[in-house]
């Protein structure tokens, strides 16, 4: 019992980075029925401005909460700013192109940030400087958590319950809902549509930064191709939860991690990638708008 | 018509500027005519980048001496390395290339299985021989007769391991933690769980993960509710570093164990406090005693300004071997060096006496090292008898 206590400990804790990736997609599939492929190399991008603001300001010698609030925050900062340079380099001048050209952008952006990090960075795995020293928060019987995982758990929480209020309470997630329910409409109501998918980007963006800052922390290996699988077991969840979703986005995230973890513990980690793909055959087959997705009807 | 043109006119001068960059390219890669080529198949990058690099330096280092002594056969050795990248299929491309393009009497490397058992069947096929400095896995030297290595092989390693932690540690119930997209990582694990079982031990869990990956507490949380006394993890030393790490956060207090996949400087910078007090097995110790270690250990970190870890020596003596072979047959000719290299015995290398057997593997002694207060210390010499 206590072992699959741990298990699904592990899994929510891996899961909750799923889900911080997942929300950039579901979001920007939400505004602009676009896959933004890109998004795993924004999460990449956000673990190595960590990397090097760890490095620079020195803090990989002292552990502590606000140095990896500092590293937190400057990496999401950067990585905003790169989500509204993408899209307004490679995505705006496509608007009203269909819905190919852009999805082919997209992957052209993705490989362009992959090449770049390599040339840049070096194709060498890099080692995560550690924010934290490891040490144990809470044990009864045989689960035991770590500070590490708390941290990772509470920040994702923490941070998607602010993405919940920035879209259901502010007056930018009203016109982001606005947009996301019809765009032409909300054009016409006087809602700066491309503010709005810019400030999109920034949002979902800034979440991968933090999904990259918190792999760093609890799995300290980081390099240029770092975004690819995660990018799209991310892309699996947010259509498990239903694209477009942002509920949807974060219980699909949690449950892949659970899934993941559990097939890993109780089958054999041969399946663990897989499985995600399996998933995600499934859900199209059977049930494609997703866990939380609203079936749409064609308008004639 | 105006468009077409341009168009054509582009595309000629493409490809006139490929077929310039392809011309500097094979001017830049070939050798000095008076010289004699060999080439270095090496992960220079990539995941496991401290084995090319280590393995490198010490051919280099090798290849310098030899030619400040005046060389072989009255020519200059030239040492020409390709990178893979740390990528399996990558390795039969850098094997390739130093073959068709270099044209190399012999080939250096890899020091990963999988990677040296990718590039042995383009050495095989063309009849230049190989020699891996590092590679452990017994199906490396299987693929042909030009194919030899400088390293003992995993089921010596594996029963030194299994033998260590049933007898050195009184452990009886093992658990294995393997990468199974690793050749060597694989036959290791194979060959110390059949040894645990032969000795009257006991393997409570058996659990995989594949290259690359970075989140391990599913399978040790596993391996924690088997309740194991140590835990072999023959793996490389990135994962290891994580893997040790998460061991550590989930109150893993039982030691780990590993093989000379672990020999980097790279295992201490990336578990840190978690790996200490761990073994591992591997070719030599930097800190021995013997007069022989410590003259190359001492020219060595003067050059490189780094201790030499066990790719480093093994590069240096797979070198060192092809050079006293080239002398001996007195000719680059392939098949003729590869009787040469075939007969070597008793070379007196850093890693141990190093005898060519009729496999065409390396005999020699294992070392067992521990990790204390963040560096690795010689714990004890296990005979290859």
């Amino acid at each position: 019992m206590d072992n699959l206590i741990q298990q699904l400990l592990n899994g929510i804790t891996w899961g909750s980075i799923y889900a911080l990736i997942a929300l950039g997609y579901t979001m920007v599939y939400g505004v602009l029925r676009l896959i933004n492929f890109a998004h795993g190399e924004v999460y990449m991008m956000g673990a190595m401005t960590g990397y090097y603001t760890a490095r620079a300001l020195g803090l990989a010698t002292e552990p502590s909460l606000g140095g990896l609030a500092l590293v937190l925050v400057t990496s999401m900062l950067a990585c905003g700013l790169l989500g509204a340079v993408i899209e307004r380099v490679a995505y705006r001048p496509l608007r009203g192109a269909g819905r190919l050209a852009p999805l082919i952008t997209a992957i052209g952006v993705s490989l362009f940030l992959q090449n770049t990090g390599q040339l840049v960075f070096g194709a060498d795995p890099k080692f995560f400087p550690a924010l934290l020293r490891s040490e144990e928060v809470w044990r009864s019987g045989d689960v035991a958590v770590s500070n590490i995982q708390l941290t990772v758990l509470v920040t994702a929480v923490v941070l998607m319950a602010g993405l919940e209020f920035i879209v259901q309470r502010t007056r930018f997630g009203r016109a982001m809902r606005a947009v996301s329910y019809d765009a032409p409409a909300a054009a016409l109501m006087g809602v700066p549509v491309d503010r709005v998918i810019t400030g999109t980007f920034v949002l979902g963006s800034m979440l991968a930064a933090a999904a990259g800052i918190l792999v760093g922390l609890s799995n300290p290996k980081i390099e240029p191709l770092m975004g690819l699988m995660p990018g799209l077991k991310a892309f699996v969840a947010a259509v498990l939860g239903g694209i477009g979703s942002v509920p949807g986005a974060m219980v699909g995230g949690l449950l892949l991690g659970v899934i993941e973890t559990l097939v890993t513990g109780y089958l054999s980690s041969t399946y663990r990638d897989a499985i995600a793909f399996v998933i995600l055959v499934l859900i199209l087959l059977y049930r494609p708008t997703g866990l939380f997705g609203q079936p749409q009807t064609e308008k004639v | 018509m105006r468009g077409a043109s341009r168009a054509a006119a582009f595309a000629a001068c493409t490809a006139f500027a490929a077929a310039a960059a392809l011309g500097a390219l094979a001017c830049g890669g070939g050798p000095a005519s008076d010289a004699i080529p060999v080439g270095h198949v090496a992960s220079m990058t990539g995941d496991t980048a401290t084995f090319g690099r280590s393995a490198d330096a010490g051919i280099r280092m090798a290849i310098e001496e030899l030619n400040g002594a005046g060389g072989v056969l009255g020519k200059k050795l030239e040492l020409i390395t390709e990178d893979d990248r740390s990528v399996t299929e990558e390795a039969r491309t850098a094997a390739q290339k130093l073959l068709q393009r270099d044209h190399v009497v012999a080939l250096l490397g890899e020091v990963a299985s999988s990677r040296s058992l990718a590039a042995a069947p383009e050495a095989q096929r063309a009849k230049v021989p190989m020699i891996s400095p590092g590679s452990t896995n017994p199906k490396v030297t299987e693929v042909g007769d030009y194919i030899f290595r400088a390293c003992f092989i995993d089921p010596f390693q594996g029963a030194v391991m299994a033998k260590f932690a049933l007898g050195e540690l009184k452990a009886k119930r093992l658990a294995i933690l393997f990468d199974f997209k690793q050749d060597y990582s694989v036959g290791l694990a194979d060959f110390f769980r059949d040894t645990v079982k032969k000795n009257g031990g006991e393997i409570v869990a058996d659990e995989r993960y594949t290259s690359g990956d970075i989140e391990f507490r599913a399978q040790l949380t596993t391996i924690r509710a088997a309740n194991p006394d140590a835990i072999f993890v023959p793996g490389y030393y990135t994962e290891l570093g994580l893997i040790a790490k998460q061991a550590r956060e989930l109150g893993i207090n039982v030691p780990l164990l590993g093989g000379d996949g672990w020999d980097s400087e790279k295992t201490l910078e990336i578990g840190g406090d978690a790996v200490e007090g761990y073994y591992f097995s591997t070719h030599y110790a930097a800190d021995s005693d013997d007069p022989h270690v410590q003259e190359f250990v001492k020219r060595f970190t003067a050059k490189n300004g780094a201790t030499p870890d066990a790719m480093a020596a093994l590069g240096y003596d797979a070198a060192g071997i092809l050079a006293d072979s080239l002398k001996r047959a007195g000719s680059t000719d392939g098949p003729k060096l590869r009787d040469a290299i075939a007969a070597t015995k008793d070379f007196a290398g850093v890693t141990g006496k190093i005898t060519i057997d009729e496999n065409r593997n390396a005999r020699k002694d294992a070392v067992v090292l521990q990790i204390r207060g963040g560096k690795f210390h010689y714990y004890r010499t296990v005979s290859a008898e």
